[in-house]
């Protein structure tokens, strides 16, 4: 496997006593110019680098409240130091929420403070070098935003805030990181995260069609930049072929056309996923957030719903009204964007689809809070409709359900490890060792409740867990989405599997309708 | 001595004042271009409300992730804000019967101040976590406080000072009209290490203060697909960028 040690289970999950600087290091690859400047950034150090940074800084302190009282508030009292899951994981104490803030209130104090420039070994402050900017770039690239830390802070401080801060500044002096530019660069050049051409989704998505004529005798639609739609569907493109993604994407298929909800994806913005987020950039969310707004007006769709992506709604729910609205174009008397799980519920609730749970007999269940959908959105029109609504999808999908230990599902879930622009080969070690909370959990409830798999609701997710799961000693496909239930349990009218439940078989079938 | 005192409090308590509204002016001038509430929030202002009075009275969050941590703080906090409301007599001529009667159980505040303050400090010293993150000004803020207290402790209980002049004195400082200070030094430590906490109070963590209140993950409604958020430097991006628009 890899030159790092899978950590091992702690027998009681205990606070990590810790250890400097184990996670010191390089951090992920840098980004290539080449990568930078069609996003606007540099793509080298410039050699006034530090007015630069200091310059940057300056202007996200005067951009962000956030920014400017989070460097301010914080009064050391440590309660977010064990709260952080890659701190848990790694024994590193500049994992800890607060000493990553550090990292960048130091220099805030040394320059922007009346304390830190007269007295900084008082405060703690520190000159702006080289080796502060690499330190940076290390540890702010072991943080995935996932926002527990803020859960738990008294003053409210969101460490993601800072972090994507930091990136936004490192890129501005040339020190962006490789995997997420080249991701956004992607986007920009052939308009998903994985550069799948249109051609090639097309062709998926026929593919998809016919498997779904075969197996249940219904024809399911999948279409692509089909004009006239009642609604544009934004998936992150990994539901087009990774695995268990397109299981789920199949699962929303099989709800619309249920529904009668005739939908389509575009190929200009065959993805949801928005790292615009990651690397802290307003500038790349609204473009990025821009291309749903024009696709929705080419392909003159009335409602947008949104696949299973934890960023990407949030970046739906919170950000899009105010990045590309208002969308007074659309249907108003729909939300504005829409998760598919709140389709999905709403049709439960109404009682508008069948579903088979005896099919999903052979799961025992639990689910995992995704970060970004349970800290920074909602679902529904309540608080806490973003934990209800997928529970009450999964319950209404099988009959087996558990939930994990309280202190690590809704609200103060823990991340997968691989979010926030994470998910890269060259972060494996801290992509492992930040998945021990949840892996965890999980353990306990696989040993005290017989649960055989975990179901999410994130591409992110998903990916990590795919990785992650046998290094724990866990099947990989033991993760699975939420609408592959769903799509399981589902019975279509007109389909096989009506006739089969109803005890009709084909034949007689044909033989009725021959009368 | 006592005109050096009078003019030290009156500077203090104009740089805390001015310093104060400097930065709660900064504050409210930089904007939050993005809904950034931490989840579940509430869906009205209303909602916000009680959603603030709960970390600002009972610190929520804090006891949710650490119940010494908690104790010691919450401890500390609302003694402090006893003691505060106690030492308003000294500023009111006629004190009213609800300040009177909370003297009574008030003066024992700075007892469960003092062992707060000491809860937390020693949090500070032994857990290796809290070490880390601490800075030297974070031992000192909290050593100063501990002594303000005792020399309070140490007039109220032991060595009593004369109280009628102390408010003649105070009472004086708001019409800036001089008046001679009993010259106990309990008293002095006590009048001197205030003033300093009042004028670094501005420049300090201790704007923790303010900035429970300007945290937009805790102080925006939880609305932002039915009110669409547009902050100023965000419109006008916005306005650039010159949207594509329905045919
Ligand atoms: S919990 Fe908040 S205030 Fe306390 S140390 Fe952490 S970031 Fe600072
Ligand atoms: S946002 Fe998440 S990953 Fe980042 S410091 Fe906080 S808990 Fe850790």
């Amino acid at each position: 496997m890899a030159d790092f040690e899978t950590p091992e289970f702690r027998e009681y999950p205990t606070i990590p006593l810790i250890k400097q600087d184990v996670m010191a290091g390089k951090g992920p690859f840098v980004s290539r110019a080449e990568f930078d400047t069609d996003l606007g950034y540099p793509g080298e150090l410039p050699e006034d680098w530090k007015e630069k940074t200091l310059e940057k800084m300056g202007d996200l302190l005067g951009r962000y409240r956030s920014l400017q009282v989070f460097m301010d508030s914080c009064i050391k009292c440590g309660a977010c130091t064990d709260k952080c899951h890659y701190f848990i994981g790694t024994n590193d104490p500049k994992n800890m929420p607060v000493a990553r803030q550090d990292l960048m209130r130091k220099v805030y104090r040394r320059y922007f403070t009346f304390a830190g420039k007269f007295f900084p070994k008082l405060v703690g402050a520190v000159d702006l070098t080289e080796d502060v900017l690499d330190e940076w770039y290390n540890y702010y690239h072991q943080c995935s935003e996932c926002r527990r830390c803020s859960v738990f802070c008294p003053m409210g401080i969101d460490t993601a805030e800072v972090t994507m801060a930091a990136r936004e500044i490192l890129a501005h002096v040339g020190k962006a990181q490789k995997y997420s530019n080249q991701i956004i660069q992607k986007v920009y050049k052939i308009g998903n995260n994985l550069g799948l051409p249109g051609k090639a989704l097309k062709g998926i998505l026929e593919d998809l069609e016919e498997e779904m004529e075969d197996e249940c005798g219904v024809p399911v639609k999948f279409n692509m930049d089909e004009v006239g739609c009642e609604a544009l569907l934004m998936t992150p493109s990994a539901d087009f072929f990774a695995e268990p993604h397109i299981d789920g994407l199949i699962g929303y298929g099989k709800v619309l056309h249920e529904l009668g909800i005739t939908w389509t994806v575009s190929s200009k913005a065959s993805e949801a996923a928005n790292f615009g987020l990651f690397i802290g950039s307003y500038d790349n969310i609204q473009k990025i957030s821009m291309r749903i707004r024009e696709a929705a007006i080419e392909l003159k769709v009335k409602r947008i719903i949104f696949g299973e992506c934890g960023h990407a709604w949030r970046v739906a729910y919170s950000f899009l009204n105010t990045l590309a609205g208002p969308f007074d174009f659309l249907d108003q008397s729909y939300p504005i964007p829409q998760h598919i799980l709140e389709v999905t519920y709403g049709a439960l609730q109404e009682g508008k689809l069948r579903m088979n749970k005896a099919e999903n007999d052979h799961l025992t269940m639990t689910f995992h809070d995704s970060c970004n959908v349970a800290r920074a959105s909602r679902m529904g029109d309540r608080p806490g409709g973003q934990f209800d609504i997928p529970r009450a999808v999964i319950e209404a999908s099988c009959n087996n359900y558990v939930d994990m230990d309280a202190d690590t599902i809704k609200d103060a879930t823990f991340c997968c490890g691989g979010g926030g622009g994470l998910l890269t080969d060259d972060l494996m070690e801290l992509r492992i060792k930040g998945a021990l909370p949840r892996m965890e959990a999980l353990k306990q409830v696989t040993e005290e409740s017989g649960v055989t798999n975990i179901a999410a609701i994130c591409a992110i997710c998903k990916s990590q867990f795919t990785k992650t799961l046998p290094y724990y000693g866990f099947e990989m496909d033991a993760i699975m989405s939420v609408h592959q239930l769903v799509s399981e349990a589902i019975v279509m009218t007109g389909s096989m599997q009506e006739k089969e439940l109803d005890g009709v078989d084909e034949e007689e079938a044909e033989s009725e309708s021959e009368d | 001595m006592s005109a050096f005192y009078a003019l030290l409090l009156t500077v203090a308590f104009l740089v805390l004042i001015i310093g104060l509204s400097k930065k709660i002016i900064q504050y409210s001038r930089v904007p939050a271009p993005l809904k950034i509430p931490v989840t579940p929030a509430p869906l009205t202002k209303g909602g916000v409300a009680v959603r603030l009075a709960k970390e600002a009275i009972l610190f929520a969050a804090l006891f949710r992730s650490n119940k010494w941590t908690w104790l010691f703080g919450w401890m500390f906090h609302m003694s402090l804000f006893i003691v505060l409301l106690n030492h308003l007599r000294f500023f009111i001529t006629d004190v009213p019967v609800l300040l009177v009667l909370l003297q009574n159980v008030g003066e024992y505040a700075a007892f469960t101040m003092f062992i707060g303050l000491t809860g937390l400090l020693v949090r500070r010293i032994f857990v290796a976590r809290v070490k880390y993150i601490s800075a030297p000004s974070d031992y000192l803020w909290l050593i100063l406080l501990m002594v303000i207290t005792l020399t309070g402790i140490v007039m109220r209980f032991i060595s009593h000072t004369d109280i009628i002049a102390i408010k003649e004195f105070s009472l004086g400082l708001m019409s800036f009209n001089w008046q001679d200070l009993p010259t106990d030094f309990p008293l002095m430590v006590h009048l001197f290490l205030v003033a300093i906490l009042m004028i670094l109070l501005p420049f300090s963590k201790l704007l923790h203060i303010p900035g429970l209140f300007f945290a937009p993950t805790r102080n925006q409604v939880d609305n932002p697909r039915e009110a669409r958020h547009i902050s100023s430097w965000a419109a006008e991006l916005d306005a650039e960028k010159n949207k594509v628009q329905p045919k």
